[in-house]
């Protein structure tokens, strides 16, 4: 708004004629614009796209990249304009910014293009509008739980790790099974321990079988002892789980305030107190209430189960709509027994004996229960009880497609999330293929670039990564003299590690003794070049040149031939570089001292 | 016949719903200025002058007639710490020559010719007519109060020294006794005027204008 109004200056301030003859002294000065240039038409070209526009709608907003003379670097002398080599769909929104005041998000946008096209004008996001606001901070809500999950599935699938500390490698195996092997383990030993402990529970209460004396126990009583040992079993098991998760926690004053912990304490404290506790009749009742809480055992089955934390976390959202569900039924309860009982009340014999006690009818009715325990007698009893039970089933049903479908739209973004990383794995992996594939084509595309140039002006060369590992394994395999090239034997010797060849510049070669390779090649060449410049009068006729090399060795070498023959020939082809292996040309006459074998890549050199 | 007559009164229904509709975008259709050439015969600005004014006019009023709300609204804007509305409404009537509720860009463009080019008599006729409220050739005290008033309110209460309640009083008694020479309670233009032309004050603060734009 500020940008528009700012050209109402002068209206303003020829307003302030209002108020002179009743003025007391005389008007200050205005204060005048220093440097008032006047408004000139400046030309923004975004990769090809001109806009165009005043200097000053520019000018409204000083503190970003086109407001300030940050813009100034972006000048082109030549044509007068300023180019930005950015997207110009965005700009358009941009550039409307600076002209209404207004900064909208296009939906079909991506965000973090947005974000990036932002941050490198100098805008802050916080300045779009009311009407685009709530879209763009759905959406990079969005964007960031998604990177959130990718980097955590991320972190999960890096091998190593740089420096864990024991502590959290333990932390790190009790959150994500899938981590190690023993993870897994103590998962499913976990779950296996879970799963006795709440079926011991269970069949503790089952009557089995009779005793002398005509008593039906339940096989808690009879196998006494058999459940007291797998119930210790499983606290211990419990237990031990507990204190290690305490142990591994990074925060350990937060993991105890957690839900999980807190359900876990909860399973085992009954039995400690059990032990402590004697037999004493007074707190035996005390005691079984406290077995009851055995059965939070099985929510420990939620660390186990993806749809069980999700349920609890829909609920958790949906806290607000149960709270409705919550009041609306009691309200309702409330009204209908309160009815229920006055019509009741005439009738003899009648079931509605108070308030509260027609509570109990109105929630067996408004659920559509009807056990059929209470029943209206009277005719206004049963009119207003048929209302209830209408009524019911309405209030029940308006917030549970709420719950539902939070619940729904939750177990889709975790299953998402999953279908999500299943296909980063699969997209990575074809990426990596392509990327083998074109890498040739690149690495042909390096011969002819300057790497090569810097390369040769140190003597080395560029090999594909591939054969540099294959050379570096092979080096630290083998190491042995060769006898094929003589010439090289007796003057130097190559290094048996090409890894350190590629770090160092030097001109004495030692003995070559491993098979060569293009690495190898050129760096016998090198040998020969300065084998040539020592040697200037050697003179051949016949001369197989690695193209390359002649370009590298001509500014150094005097001799106006060189003389060396070169032939490499690797064993694969695909990543025979052309300009590396080129065969001798097809000069007729030539004999070439080639011997090649196809298994290992041997280079033969021969000084004429 | 029933039908007949049925398919006139739909036809009717339809045609009150068209004119309506009309009506509707006759509210939305834009004013435009009259041409450039004769603005600037009859203003004192130059084309880029004119061509600035309205670049800022039609920027803010896209429909190219300011009405009193958005003309509060653009004046609030200055002054953010009193209440402008009051003032904005008389500037606002000042600047509606014709009296149509809408300022369109001529009436703008001719005030503003008047406030930052216009001769002194210009000028001053121009403030006598904001401050004649009714338009009736005579400022009585109570128009004088609610212009004071206006003012003050503009200023807004976080003033040094600290508004009384009848500063605004006071001080139109003040304007009064300079203006009104026959003391008949009313100042006429002409006597505004000379008062105006004695006071040397009110005559430098007038010369401030001319470089606004």
């Amino acid at each position: 708004m500020a940008a528009g109004v700012a050209a109402w200056l002068p209206f303003a301030r020829a307003a302030a004629i209002g108020w002179m003859p009743v003025a007391n002294c005389p008007m200050p000065l205005a204060p005048t614009e220093k440097n008032k240039r006047q408004d000139e038409l400046i030309i923004l070209n975004v990769s090809g796209r001109r806009f165009q526009t005043w200097r000053t709608t520019l000018e409204r907003y000083p503190d970003t990249l086109l407001g300030s003379t940050e813009k100034e670097f972006f000048f082109n002398e030549d044509t007068k304009e300023y180019f930005f080599d950015r997207d110009p769909e965005v700009f358009r929104c941009i550039l409307n910014f600076y002209r209404t005041g207004k900064l909208h998000y296009p939906r079909y946008e991506c965000i973090s293009a947005y974000d990036e096209e932002l941050a490198f004008y100098g805008i802050l996001p916080e300045i779009i509008g009311d009407c685009c606001y709530e879209e763009y901070k759905d959406r990079k809500r969005e964007n960031a739980e998604r990177l959130m999950d990718d980097n955590d599935s991320e972190n999960n699938q890096e091998g190593s790790m740089p420096s864990l500390s024991f502590r959290q490698t333990m932390w790190r195996a009790f959150e994500n099974p899938h981590t190690s092997t023993l993870a897994l383990v103590f998962y499913y030993v976990t779950g296996f321990f879970i799963a006795v402990s709440v079926i011991t529970n269970v069949v503790e209460t089952v009557p089995c079988g009779t005793v002398p004396g005509n008593k039906e126990l339940p096989c808690g009583e009879r196998y006494a002892v058999a459940f007291f040992c797998l119930d210790t079993a499983c606290v211990m098991i419990f237990t031990v789980e507990y204190l290690l998760r305490l142990f591994a926690a990074p925060s350990r004053y937060r993991f105890i305030r957690s839900v999980m912990s807190i359900i876990d304490v909860v399973a085992i404290m009954p039995y400690y107190i059990g032990l402590v506790m004697t037999n004493n009749e007074d707190v035996s009742g005390a005691f079984v209430t406290l077995r009851v809480f055995r059965v939070f055992r099985i929510f420990k089955f939620s660390r186990h189960s993806q749809g069980l934390r999700i349920l609890g976390y829909t609920l958790k959202s949906c806290a607000s709509e149960l709270g409705f569900l919550l009041f609306s039924l009691t309200m309702a309860i409330i009204i209908f027994a309160t009815v229920m009982f006055y019509a009741e009340k005439g009738s003899s014999a009648s079931k509605f004996t108070s308030i509260p006690a027609s509570f109990w009818y109105t929630i067996v009715t408004m659920t559509t229960l009807g056990y059929g325990d209470m029943v209206p007698k009277t005719i206004a009893g049963k009119i207003f009880g048929s209302i209830c039970s209408l009524s019911g089933v309405l209030v029940i049903a308006l917030p549970v497609p709420v719950i539902v479908s939070n619940f729904s739209r939750i177990y889709h973004q975790n299953q998402r999330a999953d279908k999500r990383r299943a296909q980063k794995k699969a997209r990575l992996a074809r990426i990596r293929v392509a990327k083998t594939g074109s890498s040739n084509a690149y690495l042909h595309s390096k011969r002819n670039g300057l790497l090569n140039e810097a390369l040769e002006l140190t003597n080395h060369e560029f090999i594909d990564e591939q054969l540099f590992e294959q050379n570096c394994m092979e080096s630290s395999m083998q190491n042995y003299p060769s006898s094929r090239s003589p010439s090289l034997s007796s003057h130097h010797g190559l290094t048996t590690s090409c890894c350190s060849r590629r770090h160092k510049k030097t001109t004495h070669l030692p003995n070559s003794s491993v098979p060569a390779t293009r690495l190898r090649s050129m760096q016998e060449l090198s040998t020969i070049h300065i084998q040539c410049s020592e040697q200037p009068s050697l003179t051949t006729s016949r001369s197989s040149l690695n193209m390359k090399s002649d370009d590298g060795l001509r500014p150094n070498c005097k001799a106006a031939q060189i003389t060396t023959a070169i032939i490499s020939i690797p064993t694969p082809p695909a990543l025979t570089p052309e300009g590396e292996s080129r065969p001798p040309p097809s000069s007729p006459g030539h004999s070439t001292n080639i011997s090649t074998t196809t298994t290992s890549n041997i280079v033969k050199v021969s000084a004429l | 016949m029933i039908l007949h007559s049925f398919l006139l009164f739909y036809e009717k229904g339809l045609q009150t719903e068209n004119t309506v509709e009309d009506e509707m975008e006759m509210a939305t259709v834009r004013h435009r200025p009259e041409a450039l050439e004769l603005l600037e015969a009859q203003s004192k600005f130059t084309k880029k002058e004119l061509q600035i004014l309205y670049r800022g006019f039609k920027n803010e009023c896209p429909s190219g007639v300011v009405n009193e709300e958005t003309f509060k609204e653009i004046y609030s804007q200055f002054f953010p710490q009193g209440d402008s509305t009051t003032y904005a409404h008389f500037l606002f009537n000042a600047f509606d020559t014709d009296h149509n509720g809408s300022v369109s860009f001529e009436d703008f463009v001719m005030g503003l010719s008047i406030l930052l080019r216009g001769t002194v008599q210009e000028k001053l006729n121009w403030a006598f007519n904001l401050y004649d409220i009714n338009k009736d050739g005579y400022i009585t005290k109570e128009e004088m109060l609610d212009i004071m008033k206006a003012i003050y309110d503009m200023m807004g209460k976080c003033t040094y020294p600290v508004l009384k309640e009848d500063t605004p009083r006071q001080h139109v008694e003040t304007f009064f006794q300079k203006m009104d020479k026959n003391k008949d309670g009313v100042v006429t233009i002409d006597e505004f005027i000379e008062s105006c032309q004695k006071d040397e004050n009110i005559m430098r603060s007038m010369q401030l204008f001319e470089n606004v734009i």
